[in-house]
């Protein structure tokens, strides 16, 4: 048994059962907070909790089907290359959507974390929290933050806007699929773009968009926000 | 498929080798996406060579999150000392941008529209 958990193949079974199970549960129940990402990694995580197996056997499969969010970035140039003339012909959407999403989100964020008595470590780790987590931690490792609780923020983005994005476009009377995929990819990066994927290519396509120049422009954006706060 | 899962996983490749030799913040995947997104602009590497891989990862990219989420387990120390300001920020703030993002793109589409 021991020996089966140091295998890659415990975190691999165990990932894609608890998705197919939750997926499953989502397809019979379409209740939206019951997200398949969210049920999958809360029943792993309180399944390695209960049968006490430390974070680290887990991620000897786990990291082998993370690995593969690589080349699937990659792949997000597919849609958006389809997608090239819907995409140029809104282009001014597209950025000026995507930039003020960045800096809404930096300084709501560290305004609450402040505002509520958050140290200055939490305060920056929430900075980049709708950044793609790669993209967060490279932009919080050069500011000097707390890189654990930065990847914690941004997944809890992720999941956040993954389960309720596109509802809570829905209620506030955002419909066109670009303005959906823009809202959903800007808030929460690739798990948002997940979501979006399933429900339309085109939003999936912006969403994707938005995960890379929300990057761009926070990485831009953070530390002149900085000089300016602290200057 | 496998040309395709080769071709995008040399773009990853050659997009993490750049990051590293000019010292980057983006990661090597960003970097693929948009140095494929210039191939296939220019005909470089053809659509359907790597359609059927892309299909493949895109469809389940929803499961490639789950072991990201579940290392959050690991920080649940850091996260319990300041729960509060980290839950509140991280939701409103979520809610924010979409609200931002979502209504000034939908407003600014309505606009471009309307002046076409």
């Amino acid at each position: 048994m021991t020996d089966f958990l140091q295998t890659p193949l415990f975190g691999i079974v165990l990932t894609i059962g608890a998705f197919a199970l939750a997926q499953w549960l989502y397809q019979r129940t379409r209740m939206v907070f019951l997200n398949p990402v969210l049920v999958a990694i809360v029943a792993v995580i309180l399944l390695l909790s209960a049968a006490d197996i430390p974070y680290s056997s887990y991620a000897h499969g786990g990291d082998i089907i993370l690995f593969l969010l690589g080349p699937s970035v990659v792949a997000l140039a597919v849609p958006l290359y389809q997608r090239r003339q819907d995409i140029a012909r809104r282009k001014n959407v597209i950025l000026i959507g995507i930039f003020f999403g960045a800096l809404a989100s930096i300084v709501s964020a560290c305004g609450i974390g402040w505002l509520l008595g958050g140290s200055p470590d939490v305060v920056l780790a929430l900075s980049p929290k709708s950044v793609t987590t790669p993209i967060a931690i490279s932009i919080i490792e050069n500011l000097g933050g707390v890189v654990p609780l930065t990847a914690a923020t941004v997944v809890l983005t992720g999941c956040l806007g993954g389960v309720c994005g596109p509802e809570f476009c829905r209620l506030i009377g955002v419909r066109s699929p670009v303005a959906v995929g823009l809202a959903v990819g800007t808030a929460a990066h690739g798990i948002g773009t997940a979501r979006m994927m399933e429900i339309d290519r085109l939003s999936g396509a912006v969403a994707g968009l938005a995960i890379g120049l929300n990057g761009l422009f926070t990485t831009f954006l953070l530390p002149l926000l900085m000089l300016f706060f602290r200057g | 498929m496998i040309r395709g899962m080769a071709i995008l996983l040399t773009f990853q490749a050659g997009g993490k080798l750049i990051s590293s030799a000019l010292g980057l913040p983006f990661p090597g995947s960003v970097i693929g996406m948009v140095l494929l997104l210039v191939a296939l602009r220019f005909e470089w590497i053809r659509l359907d060579w790597i359609e059927q891989a892309a299909e493949l990862l895109l469809s389940h990219l929803a499961l490639f999150f789950v072991p990201a989420g579940v290392g959050v387990m690991v920080y649940t120390d850091v996260l319990a000392n300041e729960w509060l300001p980290i839950l509140a920020a991280t939701v409103v703030s979520t809610f924010v941008v979409m609200a931002v993002t979502g209504k000034l793109a939908d407003r600014l589409e309505k606009k471009t529209a309307a002046d076409d």
